[in-house]
């Protein structure tokens, strides 16, 4: 039985074959529609979550599935005091998957060691969240055809951002790819990732503090959300929430085939006017998480062929 | 000089880092164990200036020489049989080394879970470091 805990736990290939499976859902999802009839996926959310948990749920109902769950940790038994390990051994007698989003850094993992289904990790704390990774790279696929030879810039909190240390990870297993770290100096993007990963790896990047130096350079442009759940001061996060605001402007300086992305939700850092513009691809990309979420539930339940 | 006899059956560890043999007789558990133990501290050595050196009166499955091997695997092991040294083990870095230390990161799952053994694995041997199974934060040792 498989299960997944981080975006590694798939190899170069693997994601080659899940993404051209979620292609081939994007284009017949008829063929789709009944694959998991009789299936249930149990969605396990220990904290709020619309995004992740609705595309979930979308996901699994598009294959012709059912769902059952709980969204918040006050309407779970974890209430009542029941461990994480116990609470999935009980889920895994009412479905035949489960995702699971825990603020417990390893939550997930713990279940999957004590469930008899497989488990999907949801998100967990500032740890990982690999279904946003694949949908990331799902994306890049779908609107490049191929994840090789592309400037990529990471902008806003490389700090505390899990979806970009996660992407980062994920993206340096292809060809030619190079990055462009856009942050301001208390955000910068952690040591082991800059030492255990982009230089052991001998991966071209460039960390900048200026949106508008890096614009003209890049071929995809990551933005992200100042969060403030990751913030232990206040003040903290009030002088950095608004340091990068992705305007028309800026739009301006970039390329005419750059294409903007977002792990979602938006607040402050791209202006909704540049939502009219063709390379704004963020809503799209919650489409192709849909896609890739399915693609996912289909290959751990062994129903891919 | 102090003198100190020798043991008929069980280990010395030799070669400790002067001042660890308290730590380490703790992480091996040797304050919960029946077994006579005798701890010499700033033994003079002439490859280390100073060391602490711990022998142990016991049987030799009684000991987990992995967590040794955590601890600080360049000790140095004399297992010893009817008084007479009869082997010297050669630590290493254990891949796993569970119940030991705990991980420090407030938000990892170890910090509520009942129950949960404490696990870490070496995930680079080149630096020795040892990373939280469950949430991935390195372990940073206290010198």
């Amino acid at each position: 039985m498989r299960h997944l805990m981080s975006p590694l736990d798939f190899s170069v290939e693997e994601l080659e074959k899940l993404m051209s499976l979620a292609s081939d859902i994007e284009k017949n999802p008829e063929k789709y529609a009944h694959k998991c009839a009789g299936k249930k996926l149990a969605t396990c959310f220990y904290e709020p979550s619309t995004r992740t948990r609705l595309s979930f749920e979308a996901a699994m109902l598009n294959l012709g599935g059912s769902v059952l769950g709980f969204s918040s940790a006050d309407s779970s038994s974890a209430a009542k005091g029941e461990s994480v390990s116990d609470t999935l051994r009980v889920i895994s007698c009412y479905a035949d998957i489960c995702a699971i989003r825990h603020p417990k850094e390893g939550a997930p993992l713990v279940a999957s060691i004590h469930s008899g289904i497989p488990v999907i990790n949801a998100g967990d704390g500032g740890h990982q969240h690999p279904t946003q990774t694949l949908t990331d790279l799902f994306t890049i696929h779908s609107l490049h055809g191929e994840i090789r030879d592309l400037t990529i810039g990471l902008c806003g909190d490389l700090k505390f951002g899990r979806t970009v240390h996660s992407l980062i990870n994920a993206l340096v297993r292809y060809p030619g790819i190079r990055f462009v770290l856009i942050s301001p100096e208390e955000l910068r993007v952690p040591d082991y990732i800059r030492e255990e990963v982009l230089d052991k790896n001998n991966i071209p990047y460039v960390e900048v503090e200026k949106l508008e130096e890096a614009m003209p350079n890049l071929d995809i442009l990551y933005m992200t959300r100042v969060q403030k759940e990751r913030f232990f001061n206040e003040e903290d996060y009030i002088r950095m929430k608004d340091f990068y605001i992705l305007d028309r402007d800026k739009m301006s300086l970039a390329k005419e085939s750059m294409m903007v992305l977002h792990p979602l939700p938006r607040v402050n850092e791209i202006s909704v006017e540049v939502d009219e513009d063709p390379r704004a691809a963020y809503f799209r990309q919650a489409q192709y998480g849909v896609y890739i979420r399915m693609a996912l539930i289909l290959t751990l339940l062994g129903l891919e062929e | 000089m102090l003198n100190i006899s020798g043991i008929h059956e069980g280990y010395v560890l030799d070669h400790i880092q002067a001042g660890m043999s308290l730590q380490i007789y703790h992480d091996l558990k040797l304050d919960q164990s029946e077994h006579t133990v005798a701890i010499i501290m700033n033994a003079k050595s002439q490859k280390m200036g100073t060391k602490d050196i711990i022998k142990i009166e016991c049987s030799p499955e009684d000991i987990d020489l992995d967590v040794l091997g955590f601890i600080d695997h360049k000790i140095t092991v004399n297992i010893i049989k009817d008084e007479k040294i009869c082997e010297k083990r050669v630590l290493t870095l254990p891949k796993e080394v569970k119940n030991v230390i705990k991980c420090k990161n407030p938000r990892c799952i170890t910090s509520i879970e009942q129950g949960l053994d404490q696990v870490f694995l070496l995930t680079d041997e080149e630096t020795e470091t040892y990373r939280c199974k469950y949430c991935e934060e390195k372990y940073i040792r206290i010198q």
